[in-house]
């Protein structure tokens, strides 16, 4: 049997990508109360962001934007080698460069990547630095090397590690899909691919470092302050305790910044040596090279239906390319979205010598929804099936394909509805490619599955001070989706404020513990902690407001920062009134505690693609996306829209553009920046709709709400393929789907005839 | 395979090529094309080296500024590194995604592929210059309203070129504002609600 993992490879220190993703056991959650069916004044509702004043004025400050007194610029010497043994390092010319304050070798031995560091240099500015760089003088004895997953799967290929280049990390099974094969009336063999991606966030990875003796202060453009902290301590081995990790605001990371980054450590070690502080910014070029990627996947789907659209077997077979580390486990998907008894997963890594990849929001999920919800749309056609009744029929209300326990809550089925009848869904080709004309429409849909469940343990607090201001603070960080606002928000619900009354304190180690903003975790972490310490503020003030105004706690209730008989309004008392009679502050701890464990908890959606293809040019526009989301209860509904907005967006960018494309002659990307890598622009964007179930979950926390981050970014790339093959009647199983590959498709098509 | 008698002492780009293709053994990468060693410069911060600078006045924000620039200092870096002004934001370092545009003498550009030596005498308007003290410009309040951004790394690349768009264009339909923010990227992928923050401020501007 298949152990469950929770969202696999998330806290992953990036230093040790060569090992084997850790098994993450949960454990026995303590049970919550059930959320409130309170009307909520504030969540749900749209609220502007409380920084937004700050990010319009350019004054909300980056990383990259952060000066320090005597900050010396960092610089890495990466390896223009795919493969290559170094065999001497000469720092002397750089070390005497007027200017240069420290240099380090960070490389003996085997380099197995282009972009792998080798050298560092820290000097008075920029371009002294890159004239150090270019003075240090490095032999390399290169060695082959395979950076295609074709190249390195062929007998005999350059190995990447000691073991061959193709490892099977995957292996599932249930029921008995010889058995479901042969209930089949319908069987399909298809075969999928998907490229690598490259994170691509706007700002590029960056970190300072400063030394106080013994202490360490680091600024870093993470999604994750505390495995930052963590990471440096154990490998520079000094104590946690001296290390401090800031996060002011980020420009982007997409799962390319949740670990330790090994140019963090080597500004540590430049900072420490030049005793001054060190800033390293990574080039856009590195962006390509050495700091995660999306790990491409070939995937064969096998399938079984009976005629009535009953699924009887499934088998996933997948080959995911993730450079020197694993590739993406893609088949969480197939595993769970539809009910089918007989089950059969092999996954396989192929090691390429690329830079390591790292998780990219939704890691696996994407490849695998792509490769299974294309299969699910040309089954439906084989046999003459609504593509979405299909998917009905096959519907879950347990995990694992409806072999385990139950969902806690699940509103599919809302999303379907809503989603179809939104785009109109009987508008679609009943035939594929029944269209007639160069320009052809089509409709496509897909459903959508991930976690998106909080971390326990994770704290925030309260502070009521006695001038009546309110702070809370938690450890986490804003990485785009909007954290600063919905705290405040939570808060202010709760204590009867406005959301820009509350102060926020987030993104530093030396606050309540909160894990890494990835896996779609930091709403549900983060929002229940801090409505958990704003509870029990709220009782606090309650009590002592009972107190003052000779009353019971619970006939007190709290409105527009005051406390009010609830049975006599005219009798109240201001929270600051009661706050100035303390003589200091007064803080609440606030925990969100976990989850019963005899459920499922997990995020669904499904979104509808409309596009237009023109058979001549082999164009695809997409017109229109229709995206249903059940995230539980929405805190901000404005910011909700915005993460559905962008998953979205990054879906069709998936689906039409992505691609790292790797030289087998040189073992160097050949489209390193933004213009060769091509990203969707505002000429690319349809028309987004987001729709919410907005369901409350009856059990995962204490607001019932669940992950938004991923779940919008999975399914648009399949709906928009999907569509693609609605409108032309022939299905193209490779994306991104480039004009070119349209046009093959065609051809296919016509040959076919 | 090509012979192996010549041993250059310079690493050429078909050495490096070749060292590929074969696995070649023994190939060294020392470049060799640096320019001359530059002039050191003893400073309060140690020796630097030194480069001819020339004279520049510019007006940023309605501020004038008058400094040494080298020839090969970009205005972007001029902007973030020596006036401090880190609202623009270096990001491709290229001109491929818009997010350091500033308003040359009110036009649109790139400050990542502008020579600082060629905007003396310029006016310059970058993030930091929108607003009028606290009152924002009416773009910047559209993006707060219409959640035009999430990270937030490219918002003032946008605006800046929004206002620009809007300068030429008081009524634009969407297609001439996803035309006119076409030279910017935002990565996080929220360019409809940037249409709908542009739309809405153009409406304001227009009515008031």
């Amino acid at each position: 049997m298949r152990k469950r993992k929770e969202l696999s490879g998330i806290e992953e220190d990036s230093l040790l990508y060569h090992e084997e993703f850790r098994d993450k056991e949960t454990e026995e959650p303590a049970v919550l109360p059930a959320p409130e069916k309170e009307e909520f004044k504030i969540l749900g509702k749209s609220t502007t962001r409380i920084d937004g004043q700050k990010i319009v004025t350019g004054q909300a400050l980056y990383t990259h934007d952060i000066k320090l007194r005597g900050m010396l610029c960092g610089k890495i010497l990466r390896s223009p080698f795919a493969c290559a043994e170094v065999v001497s390092v000469d720092l002397s010319e750089a070390q005497n460069l007027p200017g240069v304050h420290a240099v380090l070798q960070l490389r003996t031995g085997r380099v197995n990547y282009a972009g792998e560091q080798v050298a560092a240099v820290a000097a008075v500015d920029e371009k002294t630095a890159d004239k150090a760089l270019r003075l240090i003088k490095v032999i390399y004895n290169p060695l082959p090397f395979a950076v295609t997953e074709e190249k390195a799967k062929q007998e005999g290929a350059p190995r990447v590690h000691q073991v061959a280049n193709v490892q099977k990390f995957n292996d599932y099974s249930r029921g008995d899909i010889e058995k479901g094969f042969k209930e089949a009336d319908v069987v399909l063999e298809r075969n999928y691919k998907t490229a690598v991606e490259v994170h691509q966030p706007a700002e590029t990875h960056a970190s300072i470092a400063k030394w106080d003796g013994e202490r360490l202060t680091v600024w870093d453009s993470t999604q994750a302050i505390f495995n930052v902290r963590d990471g440096l301590a154990r490998v520079l081995k000094i104590p946690a305790s001296r290390i401090k990790v800031i996060k002011t605001y980020m420009g982007g990371g997409f799962g390319s910044k949740l670990g330790l980054n090994d140019y963090t450590v080597v500004a540590a070690l430049l900072a420490k040596k030049a005793k001054r502080p060190v800033k390293i910014i990574l080039s856009r070029k590195d962006n390509s090279l050495c700091v995660g990627n999306r790990p491409s996947s070939h995937q064969t789907i096998k399938g079984g239906v009976k005629k009535d659209g009953t699924l009887t077997a499934l088998h996933l077979k997948n080959y995911t390319c993730g450079g020197i580390s694993r590739g993406d486990q893609c088949s969480e998907p197939i595993i769970d979205v539809y009910r089918c008894p007989n089950l059969k997963v092999e996954e396989y890594s192929v090691f390429t010598h690329t830079g390591a990849s790292r998780p990219t929001r939704a890691p696996g999920h994407v490849q695998g929804t792509f490769a299974l919800e294309g299969f699910m749309e040309e089954l439906a056609a084989e046999i003459n099936l609504d593509p979405l009744e299909l998917r009905k029929k096959n519907y879950s209300t347990k995990n694992e394909g409806d072999t385990g326990i139950p969902y806690s809550s699940k509103g599919l089925d809302k999303c379907y509805q809503s989603g179809a009848e939104k785009i109109d869904w009987q508008r679609r080709n009943k035939r594929p490619g029944e269209g007639k004309g160069r320009l052809r429409r089509g409709l496509g849909m897909a459903s959508q599955i991930w976690w998106g469940v909080g971390r326990e343990e994770t704290l925030a607090d309260i502070k009521l001070h006695q001038d009546g201001s309110v702070q809370v603070v938690c450890g986490t960080q804003d990485i785009g989706g909007g954290t600063r606002t919905y705290m405040a928000t939570v808060t202010a619900e709760t204590l009867g404020l406005k959301p820009k009354e509350v102060t926020v304190k987030i993104g530093e180690t030396v606050y309540p513990w909160c894990g890494s903003s990835g896996g779609s975790t930091t709403t549900p972490s983060v929002a229940p902690a801090a409505r958990d310490a704003a509870l029990k503020a709220a009782e606090y003030l309650k009590q002592q407001a009972a107190k003052k105004l000779n009353l019971e706690a619970s006939e007190v209730v709290i409105q527009d920062k005051k406390l009010v008989n609830k049975n006599n309004p005219s009798q109240s008392v201001a929270i600051k009134e009661l706050l100035g009679e303390r003589l200091w502050e007064k803080v609440f701890h606030g925990e969100y505690t976990g989850r019963p464990s005899e459920f499922a908890y997990n995020t669904f959606g499904a979104h509808f693609a409309e596009v237009q293809v023109d058979t001549e040019t082999g164009q695809i526009k997409v017109l229109k996306v229709v995206a249903a989301h059940d995230s539980g209860r929405i805190i901000n509904k404005l910011t909700a829209e915005s993460q559905v907005i962008g998953g979205v967006t990054q879906g069709v960018s998936t689906a039409l553009f992505e691609e790292r494309i790797m030289d087998d002659s040189t073992g160097n990307p050949v489209n390193p920046n933004m213009r060769d890598y091509k990203i969707a622009t505002s000429l690319d964007i349809p028309e987004i709709i987001p729709l919410f179930a907005d369901m409350i979950d009856p059990r995962i926390n204490n607001l019932g709400s669940k992950g938004l981050g991923e779940p919008p970014r999975i399914p648009s790339s399949a709906a928009v393929a999907n569509a693609v093959y609605n409108a032309i009647g022939v299905h193209i199983r490779e994306i991104p789907m480039t004009p070119d590959k349209v046009l093959e498709a065609l051809k296919r098509k016509e040959v076919a005839r | 395979m090509e012979k192996k008698s010549k041993k250059r002492k310079t690493f050429t780009r078909r050495d490096f090529l070749k060292g590929f293709g074969g696995g070649a053994l023994g190939a060294a990468v020392v470049p060799k094309y640096l320019p001359p060693a530059p002039a050191v410069l003893q400073t309060k911060e140690g020796k630097i080296p030194h480069y001819s600078r020339k004279q520049i006045t510019i007006t940023v924000n309605q501020k004038n500024y008058s400094l040494e620039v080298e020839p090969r200092e970009t205005l972007l870096q001029v902007l973030r590194e020596r006036l401090n002004l880190t609202g623009t934001k270096m990001t491709c370092d290229r001109g491929e995604c818009g997010d350091c545009t500033v308003l040359l003498d009110g036009i649109p550009v790139y400050s990542c592929l502008t020579l600082a030596l060629r905007t003396d005498g310029a006016k310059i308007t970058t993030i930091e210059g929108l607003a009028d003290k606290e009152k924002l410009h009416p773009i910047q309040q559209a993006f707060i309203d219409k959640d035009a951004y999430q990270c937030g790394f490219c918002t003032p690349g946008f605006i800046i070129s929004s206002v620009a768009l809007l300068k030429g264009n008081k009524n634009p339909d969407l297609e001439e504002i996803k035309s006119g923010l076409a030279g910017n990227i935002c990565r996080c992928g929220n360019y409809s609600n940037i249409y709908e923050a542009v739309s809405a401020a153009s409406k304001r501007m227009g009515s008031s």
